[in-house]
C-alpha cells in the first residue's frame, strides 16, 4: 500500500536525522558555552550602554539595525496577512457574543494588562522583558475584548496611525545619533545611573517604540484574521 | 540523564516530530503546527547551548558586576527568532484561512486534486487561477 510506503520512508528519514543530530550535539559540551563573544559582550556592554538588562543592550545598543529590520520583517508579514484577508469578510455572520463570565472579565482586566505591558515595556532595560514582550501583552489588553464580544469594531485606523508613528519614531531615534557624528541608531543621551528608570541613554525610547509598534501591529493582525474567521 | 541530555533530547524530539507533521500530516493546520514545533526545537537548542553551569541570567543587579553570565547572544537572537516566527506564523494562517474560504476544506490532498480540476475545467489558454473566488 503506498500509504504505509511514504509513512514508513518518512520516519526512516527522521530516524536518520535525528541520529545525525545527536551525533552533532554529542561534539557541543552541555553548559560550558563554547561561545567567546558572549562573555566579551557581558564584560563590555554595562560600559557601553549602561542598561542592566545584557540582552537588551545587545538587541538595541549592539544589534539596532538588526532590530529595524526584525521589525519590518513583522510589518511586512502583518502587510502580507492583512492584504491575503483583505475585506473578504465584511458584512459575514458575527459569531455571538462571549458569555457574561468572559464579557465581564475581559473589560475588568483591560487596564491591568496595559499597567503591565507598559511596565514591561518600560522596564526592559533593567528587568527580564523589554518591547516586544509588553508590546505581546498590549495587544492582547485590546484583543481580549474583541474575542470577548466580537461585534465590538475593532478601530484598524487608529491602530495603524499608532503602528506607523511608532515605526517613525525608531527611525528618527536613529536619525539622532547621526547628528553627534556616530553610527546609527547609537545610543545618544549618556549612560546614567544603572538601575535607574532613566538610565541606558536612548534605549527604553527605543523600547517603547517598539513595544507601541508590536503592541498595534499584533492586535490589528489578531483582529484582522478573528474577523475573516467569523466571515468565512 | 543530566539536565543537558534533557535539553538537547527534548529540542532534538521537538524537531523531529515537527518535520513529522510537516511531512506525513495532511491537515494543513497541522502542518503549521509542526513548523511552531520546529521552530521551537531550535530556539530550545539555541537557548541551550548557550547555557553555563552555575551562572546567573543577563542581568545585573545592583551593585553587582558582570560574573558568572549564561551566554546572553543566543537569548537574543532567539528573541528574534521568536518574533519572526510569529510573522511567519501569521502570515501561514491568514493563507489558510483563505484556502478555506476558497476551497471549503484543509485536506492537501484535496485541495491539490480541486486545484488540478479547476485547471482542467479551465483548460490551456483560458484564464489563469481563478482570482479572488468566491468569498
Amino acid at each position: 500500500m503506498k500509504g504505509y510506503g511514504h509513512t514508513a520512508a518518512t520516519l526512516l528519514f527522521l530516524t536518520g536525522l535525528g541520529i545525525l543530530l545527536i551525533a552533532i550535539l554529542q561534539a557541543l559540551p552541555f553548559g560550558l558555552a563554547p561561545m567567546q563573544v558572549g562573555q566579551a559582550i557581558v564584560a563590555a556592554a554595562p560600559g557601553d550602554t549602561g542598561a542592566d538588562n545584557i540582552v537588551t543592550a545587545i538587541l538595541l545598543g549592539y544589534r539596532g539595525l538588526d532590530t529595524l529590520g526584525e521589525v519590518t520583517i513583522l510589518f511586512v508579514a502583518a502587510a502580507a496577512a492583512g492584504m491575503v484577508l483583505g475585506g473578504a469578510s465584511r458584512g459575514g455572520a458575527q459569531a455571538e457574543n462571549a458569555g457574561f463570565i468572559l464579557h465581564s472579565a475581559a473589560y475588568l482586566l483591560f487596564p491591568f494588562l496595559l499597567v503591565l505591558g507598559a511596565y514591561i515595556v518600560l522596564h526592559g532595560h533593567l528587568t527580564p522583558g523589554g518591547g516586544f514582550q509588553g508590546g505581546a501583552i498590549l495587544a492582547a489588553a485590546f484583543f481580549v475584548p474583541v474575542l470577548a464580544s466580537p461585534a465590538s469594531p475593532f478601530n484598524h485606523r487608529t491602530a495603524m496611525l499608532v503602528e506607523g508613528f511608532a515605526g517613525a519614531a525608531f527611525i528618527m531615534i536613529g536619525l539622532v545619533s547621526l547628528v553627534g557624528s556616530d553610527a546609527f541608531l547609537t545610543p545618544f543621551f549618556g549612560k546614567g545611573e544603572a538601575g535607574a528608570l532613566f538610565s541606558a541613554g536612548s534605549l527604553p525610547l527605543l523600547y517603547l517604540a517598539i513595544g507601541l509598534k508590536v503592541g498595534s501591529e499584533l492586535a490589528g493582525l489578531m483582529a484582522r484574521v478573528s474577523g475573516a474567521e467569523a466571515g468565512a | 540523564m543530566s539536565t543537558g541530555a534533557v535539553l538537547y533530547a527534548g529540542a532534538i524530539g521537538l524537531f523531529l516530530i515537527g518535520c513529522y507533521a510537516m511531512v506525513a500530516e495532511r491537515h494543513l493546520i497541522r502542518n503549521i503546527l509542526g513548523l511552531v514545533l520546529v521552530e521551537s526545537g531550535v530556539n530550545l537548542l539555541l537557548v541551550a547551548v548557550g547555557f553555563r553551569e552555575n551562572a546567573a541570567a543577563p542581568i545585573l543587579k545592583a551593585g553587582q558586576s558582570a560574573g558568572m553570565m549564561v551566554d546572553p547572544l543566543p537569548q537574543a537572537l532567539v528573541l528574534t527568532a521568536i518574533v519572526i516566527g510569529f510573522g511567519v506564523l501569521a502570515l501561514a494562517l491568514a493563507l489558510v484561512v483563505r484556502v478555506h474560504q476558497a476551497y471549503g476544506t484543509l485536506d492537501t490532498r484535496e485541495v491539490a486534486r480541486l486545484m488540478r480540476v479547476e485547471r482542467e475545467a479551465s483548460g490551456p489558454g483560458a484564464a489563469g487561477p481563478r482570482a479572488g473566488a468566491k468569498s
